[in-house]
């Protein structure tokens, strides 16, 4: 304990790590096995599983990061703060070159740490993490050149689908098959829209004049949410709709079923294109 | 300083008349119809020019009219037809004592210091009343309180009318009122330029109420075309609004930077600049750098509508693409703008109440100029799922987080600083304290937000949602009031009452944590953002969220009866420097006079030097008839 002018001077430093040792040692189990489970998304896909690892190790290394700045704060007004009236001044410490080092290659190395990371689960690990990567891909996935093309067609205020191997049928429902890889072909017919399958993990804009590809890899069968994630006018909120991962057998009778009952009507739908240009906008609402 | 006393003052009503908001509102009102009128000929027999449903030639000419009428009926075209004319240039004569020059052209930086404070203060309550109607509308899962079109008219109000006022809400009434008293200037360095940038904000935050009256703004704050191409014709009071906006933000910025760099009193070095003035000088470099290129995207939009070119009909050869990386190239600085000031007042505040200098002053420098370097290199970060770029995705990624070190540097100074401080808790303090704790979970859950895989989950939800006003409200709206009861006794001359400062505070500091901390946890649960329907099971934290925003909205009826209480009937007179600080501002009398020093300064020392065994003062207030050499 060193002392000043004969006062012993309490080791702040050492107490206010041992705290946040305490609180980190508690927090981040609770986190990983506590909380973890329900952080977002649910697990449907190999994308959203990786997403939601990544938000799982991103609250249990930024929670500490909280809690050390904030024990320390609460600590200081414990014991830093003027108990008299009267307005006195503190010793005039105006820096310290090793803790501002300190401070600066711990923060560094933690950025830089969690952008490399980001970059390698982004790229080689989920192969684009179900977001939409434009009309050339960077990261694509292995046996891309086979996946199962649904282009999600977003206009004022609805969802359709297309499946180009299944005769171009257009469809109010989205449904696809599990543990097939999926390229999502998004794309809009008016206003930039942008398709979010949440349990899916997958979000990608439906920019008009732009085939948007996002990839996905569907674990089980289940249902799905569809949402529209980016203001498109009036019932953008109303953009919403189930769809559905189904076994194998069962997307192949859907889908027959689709295409018999699309029979009459595909001829009349314009020629399957990765992008469409209607006429130009009209004024509305 | 001349002592000609003040002529005695003609009846009120004769005073009324002439050049001041009066008359500058009805010349605006005329001239909406000439150029309305104006707009209509031009518009006849070209097609092209007219919208299935409304002629946007002669919308955009009325408020460009509008404004112009406004401007001359301030005044604003007295100097340059008189200088045209031979006349002398007149300045300050007719500047001093009336309250009327509160409502005129008036070039003294404090009283547009006061002019910027209340005029965006109104606006400001406006765009909170906007958010209390939207949180009524959402106390329930469908529609009920307002149709669709009113909810998105009120989030779009609200946003716009928020982002446009709030980007000078520090810079408007402190930077103004004292960059030129801290750097030891008696005026910016250009007076009628700064008259000028404030009373454009009206001007557009008129303009932009507008709105209400032309069918609404359906696009939020971003105007993301093609969408604003569709809207009706409010979407032309939006661009019009924003236009004007940026012009007056482009101005304050340089009209700062140039006060700063050149305006300094002797011995005021960059090394005892106080923080808030390098705050405000990064800002300032962020704006003039911005906020022209929001003029160019908004004029584009402007031509898309009103005279049918495609910058961003992708049917015709535009991009959409294109509006959003403009939007953003402007965007994400602008939220900088918004940020840095905070940075700047809180740190301004943190070494009078510890009574410690600001620990690590160089570092928190670096840490402004390092957050306006990279903050131009970041906007694609808000199109991470577009489809565009997809390939520099970890570049964005990676710039994203490296901001976040130079803003931990901020953090840095406020822990140091508070180590083994004799931390005083007053409202300011309070106040500043609390943007530590926001600033860090905005902060952080900025970085959700830049990892693209957990980004693809968040993006356009209410995630992103409570992140920014995390940052936003409880960043830089606390910091203002940090600023409001630290400098309002300086300003107005009259103590503000403590306890409702007190009252306010908490509650404000209380429920803002419980209106937006639950938003995280909606955007986690798939609510997308600007909707008035939401998924059943959301409805008891909606309901909640609802229920503090309304405590929110109580906290600011407390501060203005604060206000009220204390400037209308108690009418204390605050002390020279209540807070014993070391600021140049503050050894100033109150309440300061016109030319706010009677000599210039010499500064002698740095304005943090608390507990320096035998610092000299600020500064030599009657300096010998030699200004000591030396910047
Ligand atoms: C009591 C305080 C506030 C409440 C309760 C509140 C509430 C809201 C709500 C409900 C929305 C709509 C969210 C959505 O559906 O996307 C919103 C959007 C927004 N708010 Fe606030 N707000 C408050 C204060 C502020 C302040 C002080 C600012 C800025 C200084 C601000 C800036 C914004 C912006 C920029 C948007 C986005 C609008 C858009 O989506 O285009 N808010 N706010
Ligand atoms: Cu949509
Ligand atoms: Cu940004």
């Amino acid at each position: 304990m060193t002392t000043i002018a004969g006062e012993p001077v309490p080791r702040h430093g050492v107490r206010i790590f041992a705290i946040w040792l305490v609180l980190t040692a508690i927090a981040v189990p609770l986190i990983v096995l506590v909380l973890g489970p329900h952080l977002p998304p649910p697990h449907m896909t190999v994308e959203s599983v990786d997403q939601r690892n990544a938000n799982i190790v991103m609250t249990a290394l930024l929670v500490p990061i909280a809690l050390l700045v904030l024990v320390y704060f609460i600590y200081s007004f414990v014991f830093f703060r003027e108990t008299t009236d009267a307005i006195v001044d503190g010793p005039p410490i105006k820096g310290h070159a090793g803790a501002q080092l300190l401070w600066i290659v711990l923060t560094s190395t933690i950025v830089l740490a969690l952008a490399v990371w980001g970059s390698y689960t982004l790229i080689a690990g989920a192969h684009g993490a179900g977001g939409g990567q434009g009309p050339d891909p960077a990261a694509k996935p292995t046996g891309y050149q086979h996946a199962l093309p649904v282009q999600v067609i977003g206009q004022q205020w609805e969802w359709t689908f297309r499946y180009p191997t299944y005769g171009g049928i257009e469809t109010r429902d989205l449904a696809i098959p599990e543990h097939t890889l999926v390229a999502f072909h998004v794309t809009s017919l008016d206003v930039t829209h942008s398709f979010w399958a949440y349990e899916l993990g997958v979000k990608a804009d439906a920019v008009p004049g732009v085939d948007n590809i996002a990839y996905v890899n569907p674990r089980h069968t289940g249902l799905f949410q569809i949402r529209c994630a980016e203001l498109c006018g009036l019932w953008h909120g109303h953009m919403s709709k189930k769809g559905r991962i189904l076994a194998s057998s069962a997307f192949q009778a859907w889908i027959s079923a689709a295409q018999k009952k699309n029979a009459s009507i595909v001829k009349y739908l314009p020629k399957y294109s990765r992008v469409y240009y209607p006429a130009p906008l009209r004024r509305a609402g | 300083m001349s002592a000609t006393p003040i002529a005695a003052q003609p009846p009120v009503w004769r005073r009324l008349i002439g050049f001041n908001m009066l008359t500058g509102l009805a010349l605006g009102i005329g001239g909406w119809f000439l150029g309305a009128w104006i707009g209509g000929q031009m518009a006849v027999g070209h097609p092209y020019l007219q919208g299935t449903d409304q002629n946007d030639v002669g919308i955009y000419m009325g408020y460009l009219f509008a404004v112009i009428g406004w401007l001359v009926g301030l005044g604003f075209a007295n100097y340059p037809i008189g200088r045209l004319l031979g006349r002398a240039p007149s300045l300050r004569h007719h500047e001093t004592g009336s309250w009327t020059r509160y409502f005129r052209l008036c070039t003294d930086h404090k009283v547009v210091g006061i002019q910027y404070l209340f005029g965006v203060g109104i606006f400001f309550f406006i765009g909170g009343l906007n958010a209390m109607l939207m949180r009524t509308e959402l106390l329930r899962p469908v529609e009920q309180a307002w149709p669709a079109s009113q909810y998105l008219t009120l989030v779009s109000l609200h946003g716009t009318m928020m982002i446009m006022m709030t980007s000078a809400f520090i810079l408007g009434p402190f930077g103004n009122y004292f960059v030129p008293i801290m750097i030891g200037a008696r005026r910016m360095a250009f007076p009628r330029i700064e008259a000028l940038t404030f009373w454009l904000v009206p001007a557009a935050g008129l303009i932009l109420l507008s709105a209400i009256a032309f069918g609404g703004i359906a696009t939020g704050w971003t105007g993301y075309a093609p969408l604003a191409d569709e809207g009706r014709a409010g979407m032309d009071a939006y661009v019009m609004s924003f236009i004007l906006i940026a012009i007056s933000l482009t101005l304050v910025g340089l009209n700062l930077m140039a006060t700063i760099l050149t305006m300094r009193a002797p011995g005021m070095s960059w090394t005892r600049l106080p923080i808030f003035v390098w705050s405000v000088l990064a800002t300032s470099i962020l704006m003039a750098l911005a906020a022209p290129v929001l003029v160019a995207s908004m004029t584009m939009v402007l031509m898309d509508r009103a005279a049918n070119t495609s910058f961003f009909v992708a049917s015709v050869g535009g991009s959409q693409y294109l509006y959003e990386n403009l939007f953003w190239f402007f965007g994400h600085p602008e939220v900088y703008i918004l940020a840095l000031p905070g940075f700047g007042i809180v740190l301004e505040i943190l070494p009078v109440f510890a009574r410690k200098p600001l620990w690590g002053y160089r570092l928190a420098v670096a840490g402004m100029l390092g957050v306006t370097l990279l903050s131009f290199m970041v906007w694609q970060h808000h199109l991470f799922v577009s489809g565009m770029n997809a390939g520099l995705r970890p570049f964005y990624m990676l710039t994203t987080e490296l901001i976040s070190i130079p803003t931990g540097f901020i953090f840095l100074n406020a822990i140091g600083t508070l180590w083994r401080a004799r931390i005083r808790f007053t409202v300011p303090m309070l106040f500043a304290l609390a943007f530590f704790f926001n600033f860090l979970i905005g902060g952080l859950s900025g970085i959700f937000l830049s990892d693209v895989p957990s980004d693809v989950t968040t993006h356009g939800s209410y995630f992103v949602m409570a992140h920014f006003h995390y940052t936003i409200v409880g960043g830089l709206v606390f910091a203002f009031f940090g600023a409001v009861y630290y400098w309002l006794p300086k300003m107005l001359g009259f103590e503000l009452n403590e306890t409702l400062g007190k009252i306010h505070f908490w509650l404000f500091f209380v429920f803002f944590n419980l209106t937006f901390f639950p938003l995280f946890a909606a955007g986690f649960l798939d609510m997308p953002r600007r909707v008035s329907t939401y998924a059943p099971h959301l409805q008891t934290l909606n309901i909640f969220v609802s229920a503090s925003a309304y405590v929110i909205g109580l906290s600011m009826l407390i501060f203005i009866a604060n206000l009220i209480w204390s400037l209308v009937f108690v009418r204390q007179p605050a002390a020279e420097n209540p807070w014993v600080s070391r600021g140049l501002e503050w050894q100033v009398p109150t309440p300061v006079p016109i030319e706010n020093f009677d000599r210039i300064p010499v500064i002698t020392s740095g304005p943090y030097e608390y507990g320096v065994p035998n610092a000299p003062p600020v500064a030599d207030f009657a300096p010998g008839a030699l200004p000591a050499a030396g910047r």
